[in-house]
């Protein structure tokens, strides 16, 4: 009995301090830990506030800008084709960049090279219409992210930073996301972090919101030096999180809570 | 030469006490304020301690399954165990979750306003101590 018990703790241990992949068919979406008002907020495009965001970029979407005179529509057309599986696979690799990019820097990449217009800032309203209206052409498809010898040392720095222990309170993010995904903290379910739904509209924001800004939330939280929008560090942490979630279904724009 | 030996001696004890499983000296040299203690283990921004315990706390609606229930603390553990606990549970268990409480180094990416702080100051850390020895079973 005792023998089982020093076994028992040391795989308990060893699990704890190499914390495992969550086994694919174990994955959850945060949406299955919401409760189930949150869920139908989600599920009926008009109570999901999200839609409002998807409405405006479908707007912006045909609006002709910058010195090119042309809108994102003059060149990719009905964005329900063009668009399809677009953010089910980003960040995706950018050569003129030699770095993988995420959708909102894809889609400011467009502003300023194809259109002559200033890139849009993070978490603007505008930047976040156009972001929600791509992403909800992905809805129900699956995340597909490429990796390759050009992608895998970004896919391992934010590997890297999801596992590294950070922050006054010295945690890191695979403690809570691949560990105690579940259980409560204060109140708040910790869910397994896949980014399923960026944008998403999120209640304690009574906002819409980009998937770095829920990132930074959690840095903060951690009471860790959060990165700036649009650092690499957190392309890469996107890329990861992404990856982590291949195949699961794209919700986009998802509630949270 | 024998007095200089005999401090050599119990300062080793004190150090071996301590790296084995307590710190048995108050870190200020008084005595917490189990009152205070309460407000501090209760409160979400300064204790943080409900995000992951439960406790014997029935005004407070949202306390966390991660770790064990602090009901009975003063009983299962001495008051030096209880301070090791608070101001470095990984010196028991490398891989904790809980945070070192009055540990400044070793720590990566700080935030500014936090950087070169413990999460509790000494005087907290006696205030939490004397508290948690009041969690009789
Ligand atoms: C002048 C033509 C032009 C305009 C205007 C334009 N784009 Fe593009 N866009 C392209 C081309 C060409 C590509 C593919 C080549 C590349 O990667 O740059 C592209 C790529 C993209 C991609 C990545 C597609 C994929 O399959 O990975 C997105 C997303 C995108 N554009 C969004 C937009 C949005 C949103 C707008 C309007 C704000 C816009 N674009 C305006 C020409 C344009
Ligand atoms: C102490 C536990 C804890 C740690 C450590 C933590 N998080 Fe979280 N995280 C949470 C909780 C709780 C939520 C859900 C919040 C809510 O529902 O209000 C969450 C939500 C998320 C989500 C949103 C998931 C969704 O369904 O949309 C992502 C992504 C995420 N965290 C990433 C991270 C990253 C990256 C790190 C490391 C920098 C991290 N978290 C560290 C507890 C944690
Ligand atoms: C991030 C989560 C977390 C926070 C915050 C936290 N703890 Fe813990 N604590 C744990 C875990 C998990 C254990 C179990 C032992 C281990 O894994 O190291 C533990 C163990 C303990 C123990 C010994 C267990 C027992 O049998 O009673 C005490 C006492 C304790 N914590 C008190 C506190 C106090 C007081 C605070 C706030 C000042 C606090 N903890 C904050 C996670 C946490």
């Amino acid at each position: 009995m005792r023998r089982l018990c020093v076994a028992l703790g040391a795989i308990a241990l060893a699990v704890s301090a190499f914390a495992a992949e969550i086994p694919p068919s174990d994955r959850r979406s945060g949406y299955d830990f919401m409760s189930r008002e949150t869920r139908a907020m989600q599920d009926d495009d008009t109570a999901n506030p999200g839609m409002l965001s998807v409405l405006e970029g479908g707007t912006l979407w045909t609006r002709k800008a910058g010195g090119a005179g042309k809108a994102c529509a003059d060149c990719h057309g009905d964005a329900r084709t063009s668009m399809k599986g677009v953010a089910a696979r980003h960040p995706s690799f950018d050569a003129a960049r030699g770095r993988p990019v995420n959708l909102e820097q894809r889609i400011n990449a467009c502003r300023v090279d194809r259109q002559g217009t200033p890139p849009l800032a993070y978490e603007s309203r505008e930047l976040l219409a156009l972001s929600a209206y791509v992403a909800r052409q992905s809805r129900g498809r699956p995340i597909e992210i490429a990796v390759d010898a050009r992608t895998q040392p970004f896919l391992d720095a934010g590997r890297a930073t999801f596992h590294r222990r950070q922050g006054q309170l010295n945690l890191s993010c695979s403690q809570c996301h691949d560990d105690q995904w579940g259980r409560s903290l204060a109140g708040n379910t910790i869910p397994q972090a896949h980014p399923t739904g960026y944008p998403i509209y999120r209640l304690e924001w009574q906002a819409v919101g980009s998937l770095q800004r829920r990132l930074r939330n959690c840095f903060v939280g951690l009471r860790a030096e959060a990165y700036e929008y649009g650092a690499p560090e957190l392309v890469d942490l996107e890329l990861f999180l992404m990856w982590r979630a291949r195949g699961m279904t794209f919700e986009a724009p998802a509630v949270r809570p | 030469m024998r007095l200089a030996a005999a401090v050599v001696a119990a300062w080793l004890t004190v150090g071996v006490a301590q790296a084995a499983d307590s710190i048995p000296q108050s870190l200020t040299g008084a005595k917490g304020d189990p009152a205070r203690g309460r407000t501090i283990v209760t409160n979400r921004h300064v204790g943080l301690c409900l995000l992951c315990h439960s406790g014997p706390f029935p005004e407070e609606r949202f306390q966390g399954t991660l770790a064990p229930d602090l009901k009975g603390a003063g009983t299962r553990w001495s008051e030096g165990q209880l301070r090791l606990r608070i101001v470095d549970s990984s010196r028991i268990n490398p891989a904790t979750i809980m945070p070192a409480y009055h540990r400044t180094e070793g720590l990566v990416r700080v935030a500014p306003a936090w950087r070169g702080k413990p999460v509790l100051t000494a005087e907290q850390i006696e205030d939490v101590v004397a508290f948690l020895m009041t969690l009789k079973d």
